[in-house]
């Protein structure tokens, strides 16, 4: 039991470290919003796993509610990250010289 | 060992935070700010739910919530506001 | 008030009521009876009033493929995860991010905004746009390198399921 809960700590510790480490290191605003949307959401989501599997063992009864959170986060991380990717191509944010095709309906109709 | 874990997890997750509040200064762009607040309160969740299992503590669970449900809104909001100079139409 | 289909009166959304009622066991964290009716009570109650927000009709069909293309999506998202874990983590000038634009057979509004949020959570993508006619999908990758097998992929892994369990209707 511990071994399942300190490997779901860690996968989930490591994996929002990337997630943020990718934020920081990046090199422009499409690239970095991968980070956060994929990594870090999957990393929350273990430790919230993690979480309720420990409090389900160490208690009477089970503890579900954990899983609420991760559901949230799982169905709007994709949300807020439609959103801001609209907002950055609204505002012409500055994009990387190589990004191939062009943030545009109609231009890419091939 | 859990301890042991939980200590590396607690600082991986703070690095995290702190590289996420070195974006939010940095920037350079608006929507890169509003993406490093958004991974901020997700890692905020992280570092709370951990800190519930370090102090074996369910309590936690509820500011979590509220954080995450909070940090959406939030999010959209700026969004919106970036898209539109306006929230509500 | 003419009434296109006949929906019951005291159940317009099964669905809705049953999302409402695990919910509120879950938040509260118990299984007792009484939260279970109270919890009933709400489920029926708010979908009530709210009846007015909810004007599209959801009906699904194929729940058996439904449940395969969830696990197919989790399964993907824990590969993905490790994909852009290795990208992030290898030299940037490596990358080779694009926009691609798909063009949509799906035609209900909830299948395409499954789509555009399975997209942002699986390999390497992120649905930036809908066109307004919703019939394009604007999608941004990190390492893009075969267009074409990219959409293939997303066509035939994640648009297909959602086409048959939500059809327009």
């Amino acid at each position: 039991m511990e071994w399942i809960l300190s490997a779901l700590i860690l996968i989930g510790a490591g994996f929002t470290l990337v997630g943020s480490i990718g934020l920081a290191k990046l090199p422009d605003f499409f690239t970095r919003l991968h980070g956060p949307t994929k990594a870090t959401t999957l990393g929350v989501g273990a430790i919230l796993i993690a979480s309720a599997l420990y409090f389900s063992t160490r208690q009477e009864g089970i503890s579900l509610h954990e899983l609420l959170i991760t559901l949230f986060l799982f169905i709007t991380a994709p949300v807020s990250a439609h959103l801001m990717a609209k907002a950055a191509i609204h505002l012409k944010t500055r994009m990387l010289k190589r990004t191939q095709g062009t943030p545009d309906f109609k231009n890419n109709q091939n | 060992m859990l301890e042991t874990v939980l200590q590396i997890a607690l600082i991986a997750v703070a690095l995290a935070m702190l590289l996420s509040a070195w974006r939010l200064i940095v920037g350079p762009s608006k929507p890169d700010r509003i993406l490093a607040l958004d991974t901020l309160y997700i890692n905020t969740i992280a570092l709370l739910i951990l800190l519930g299992l370090w102090l074996g503590s369910a309590l936690y669970f509820e500011a979590a919530l509220l954080i995450a449900v909070m940090g959406f809104v939030g999010t959209v909001a700026l969004s919106k506001y970036l898209l539109r100079g306006d929230i509500m139409e | 008030m003419a009434q296109t289909q006949q929906k019951s009166r005291w159940l317009p959304h099964p669905i809705l009521s049953l999302a409402l009622w695990l919910i509120w066991l879950l938040l509260n964290n118990t299984f007792a009876p009484g939260h279970m009716v109270l919890g009933a009570v709400l489920a029926i109650v708010i979908p009530m009033l709210t009846a007015g927000f909810w004007q599209e009709r959801v009906c699904v069909r194929a729940p058996g493929t439904l449940a395969k293309y969830f696990l197919v999506v989790l399964w993907d998202i824990l590969i993905a995860n490790v994909v852009v874990a290795k990208l992030i983590l290898s030299p940037n000038r490596k990358l080779q991010p694009g926009f691609f634009v798909i063009d949509l057979d799906a035609r209900h509004p909830l299948a395409i905004s499954l789509l555009a949020n399975t997209i942002s959570l699986t390999p390497g993508t992120v649905s930036c746009d809908v066109s307004p006619d919703q019939k394009q999908l604007l999608v941004h990758a990190l390492h893009l390198e075969d267009e074409a097998a990219t959409i293939h992929d997303i066509k035939t892994r994640y648009e297909a399921p959602l086409n048959k369990v939500l059809p327009p209707c």
